[in-house]
């Protein structure tokens, strides 16, 4: 009897071949697979939103990068400068002596459409600035012709990138249909061309009539001497705070506390930091509005959480034994962080450090209360302090300019500060990758 | 050790620019989002053309930008505040309270308030103010009697508009654009439409009662928008039925995508606004702190540079965007030249 039950189960089993599988094998298989389906669809479906989303950057930030000039000899004589200089609104007498000049000059040339002076000054942008430096640079250039590529207007910027139409044209003092055929003259004749925007890489903010003129370089230096205040003041802050927190302090009710405090502080919407900035770093402090110090102190605030919690993290993740052995050779506690636990938990600290810049970096909130949000456009900074303390913005803070102007030029200005946004991004994260291989060890 | 040295560097180089700063040499503007433009344009040309650094223009909207300029005296307050509307009563005490004594008042022009909707959608050409407040008020009268407001579609009160459902996005209560909107449409509709009186013949006092013209129905039919421009024409982009608030100078730069709407069988233009004819408009405003001349350099230059004819007049770049010129700038030219300050008359 015995025998017989035990025969039972064994006899069953070996009814089933082991290359055809039963049906709890076959449900388990199933499973698994399903399981994979799911995860290739989860990773499809963020593919899927990524390749969107850069397609859209991509397509609506690529035309930022061309931009549409008038290009033509231009001779300025000394008088004509003296003169110009002598008014107030000196950079519109530049661009009136730049049209009356292209207007005779287009004369000559003998273009088959009418024009008139009026029908120039609508094709071209804000051009008496751009002549205006130049000639003040370069006062031996007085007298001579130099080829200047001057900006053409928003709207003629548009019919080149497609954005205009004759279509839906509609005849305003900005641009009148008509125009478009002397648009098309000067185009034969190669005046009016497309060329690489430089001045959108190198230049600072311009006023909203002035698409052509608007740059986001000096809001990249706005945001690099951010990043610069937050990584010499959080990296040192946080590393410590946790280090101490980690290695060295008792265990008790206040240090729980101290830990709780950091991680309710990470969630803390970030427009409440830009409130405290407001309070105590301007109007305490006294600390200049509208300075990259100001928003990389508030950046800093910010940013600490996240870096106090991912190095504690990476502390933790170095094993016992290295602190044991360390500690056992009769190394102090401080010998035994600082040359053993602190280099192998360096590649995680590099990693939340970066993140924690990365957020920071594209932070527009906190910024809206210290001033830097809005028309800045002092341009590049007086040397590497004044870096700290002359009003600038910052990029994600001129993107947020960019997109609220009424002008459609400066939309697409926008999504081409993305463009710029993400390259900074990008190289902070290869920088981090490149320390993370060089500092990276295995136990 | 290196992050010993880091900090020390951080908080001496922290410390050697916050004694570097201790001079303010540009200045700081806040304030309306519809002087916003006008300013960016003098701020640029200041910069352009005179040595004075740019000045700093930031946006928040009038009431936002007025309560940072009454904080006080002193660098680490804004110099100048822009406003879509003049200062009130309340404002100017509370800045006096913060020693801010002194105001110059600088009108620059005047804008228009238009309303607009989508190129491709139904055309909107017979506005009335009491079709606005028939559409949004919240309380109206229907059939001779003081009702909730339950219209659904346009035609249901004028037969010349077209028979689609109500959408209106309207400026948000932060804005300078919304006191106009209330003062010269919804105020004017309540009384045209007889919906005021009704009020006050049901009991109510007449400060109640245009108290009560001024609520707005609240069953998503109109949308308060406390953003910029650019999201009311977000709004009315996904909406063929909607029907944005626009300032005259961002219409103007979007023609190939709104549709403008008449008002009281005017079109907005800067030629109507400045006679008159069309209805909704105002006059814009910044406030100068006179404690701050002198102080900052370039501030009253700035004011005289905004307000100079070749700037502010007809045919300069400000007019060219949009603004509609102020016919008594030398007046307000005169007032800067002499300082004159709020209350103590022009």
């Amino acid at each position: 009897m015995t025998d017989a039950s035990m025969q039972s189960p064994e006899t069953g089993r070996h009814t089933v071949s082991l290359t055809a599988s039963d049906a709890r094998t076959k449900k388990r298989a199933a499973a698994e697979k399903r399981f994979r389906a799911y995860g290739i669809t989860a990773i499809a479906t963020g593919l899927f939103f990524l390749i969107v989303l850069f397609a859209s950057i991509l397509s609506q930030g690529i035309p930022a990068f061309q931009r549409t000039v008038v290009s033509v000899d231009f001779t300025l004589t000394q008088q004509q400068q003296e003169q110009a200089e002598g008014t107030l609104f000196k950079t519109k007498a530049y661009s009136d002596l730049f049209i009356s000049e292209l207007n005779s000059e287009l004369a000559e040339r003998g273009i088959s459409v009418d024009f008139d002076a009026a029908a120039i000054e609508r094709l071209l942008g804000k051009v008496g600035g751009t002549i205006r430096t130049f000639y003040a640079e370069n006062p031996d250039k007085l007298g001579e012709p130099i080829e200047f590529d001057l900006a053409a207007s928003s709207r003629v910027d548009g019919y080149f990138k497609g954005r205009v139409s004759r279509d839906t044209l509609q005849d305003s003092r900005f641009l009148q249909l008509s125009d478009l055929d002397l648009v098309d003259a000067l185009k034969e004749a190669g005046i009016i061309k497309q060329v690489f925007n430089w001045p959108f890489i190198t230049g600072a903010d311009s006023g909203v009539d002035n698409p052509g003129g608007a740059g986001i370089g000096a809001s990249v230096v706005g945001s690099f001497f951010m990043m610069l205040v937050v990584l010499c003041l959080s990296l040192p802050i946080g590393v410590a705070a946790s280090i101490y927190l980690e290695e060295f302090a008792p265990q008790n009710r206040f240090t729980d506390l101290i830990e709780v405090n950091i991680s309710n502080l990470a969630a803390v919407p970030s427009i409440v930091f830009g409130i405290l900035g407001l309070a105590v770093f301007i109007q305490f402090m006294h600390l200049p509005q509208s300075a990259p110090l100001v928003g990389g102190l508030v950046l800093t605030l910010m940013t600490l959480p996240t870096i106090i919690i991912s190095t504690r993290a990476s502390l933790k993740a170095v094993p016992p034994s290295i602190r044991d052995a360390a500690l056992g050779v009769g190394a102090s506690k401080m010998q035994a962080v600082f040359h053993h636990v602190l280099p192998l938990a360096a590649p995680g600290i590099l990693t939340g450090t970066i993140i924690g810049l990365a957020q920071a970096l594209g932070e527009t909130a906190p910024l809206l209360l210290i001033g830097m949000v809005g028309f800045v456009a002092r341009g590049y900074p007086d040397g590497f302090l004044a870096g700290f303390t002359e009003p600038n913005s910052a990029m994600p803070a001129q993107i947020y300019t960019w997109a609220a102007r009424a002008d459609v030029g400066f939309y697409e200005k926008a999504w081409g500060g993305i463009i710029i946004l993400l390259m900074f991004l990008l190289t902070m994260n290869i920088i981090a990758i490149i320390l993370r291989r060089r500092f990276e060890r295995r136990w | 050790m290196s992050f010993v040295k880091l900090s020390a560097s951080a908080l001496a180089i922290a410390a050697v620019s916050a004694t570097a700063a201790a001079a303010r040499d540009n200045v700081q503007v806040a304030g309306s989002s519809t002087v916003l433009p006008y300013a960016s344009i003098v701020a640029e040309l200041f910069g352009e053309n005179t040595d004075f650094p740019t000045p700093v223009v930031e946006s928040g909207g009038s009431s936002a930008g007025l309560k940072r300029f009454c904080e006080g005296v002193g660098e680490n307050t804004i110099d100048v505040a822009n406003a879509s509307r003049a200062i009130r009563e309340k404002e100017i005490k509370a800045c006096a309270e913060n020693g801010v004594t002194d105001i110059m008042e600088v009108r620059i022009g005047y804008d228009g308030i238009v309303f607009a909707s989508q190129q491709s959608g139904p055309a909107f050409t017979a506005f009335q103010p009491a079709d606005i407040y028939n559409a949004i008020g919240s309380k109206v009268v229907k059939d001779g009697a003081l009702v909730d407001n339950s219209y659904n579609s346009w035609a249901e009160f004028n037969g010349d508009l077209p028979d689609v459902e109500i959408a209106m996005f309207i400026p948000g209560t932060k804005h300078g654009t919304r006191e106009v909107f209330e003062d010269k449409v919804l105020l004017a509709g309540c009384e045209a439409t007889g919906a005021m009186e009704a009020m006050i013949e049901g009991g109510m006092s007449e400060d109640d009662a245009e108290d009560a013209c001024l609520d707005v129905r609240a069953d998503g039919k109109s949308v308060d928008i406390d953003g910029d421009y650019t999201e009311t024409l977000a709004r009315i982009d996904t909406n063929p039925n909607g029907i944005g608030v626009f300032g005259l100078a961002f219409y103007e730069n979007n023609t190939d995508k709104l549709k403008v709407a008449t008002m009281g069988d005017v079109a907005p233009s800067t030629e109507t606004i400045a006679s008159g004819e069309y209805p909704v408009s105002r006059p814009l405003f910044f406030y100068v702190k006179k404690a701050h001349i002198g102080v900052i350099p370039g501030l009253k230059e700035y004011a005289q540079f905004f307000t100079h004819d070749e700037i502010a007049g007809g045919s300069g770049p400000l007019a060219n965007y949009g603004l509609v010129a102020d016919p008594e700038l030398a007046k307000t030219q005169d007032a800067i030249a002499n300082e004159v300050t709020l209350g103590s008359g022009s």
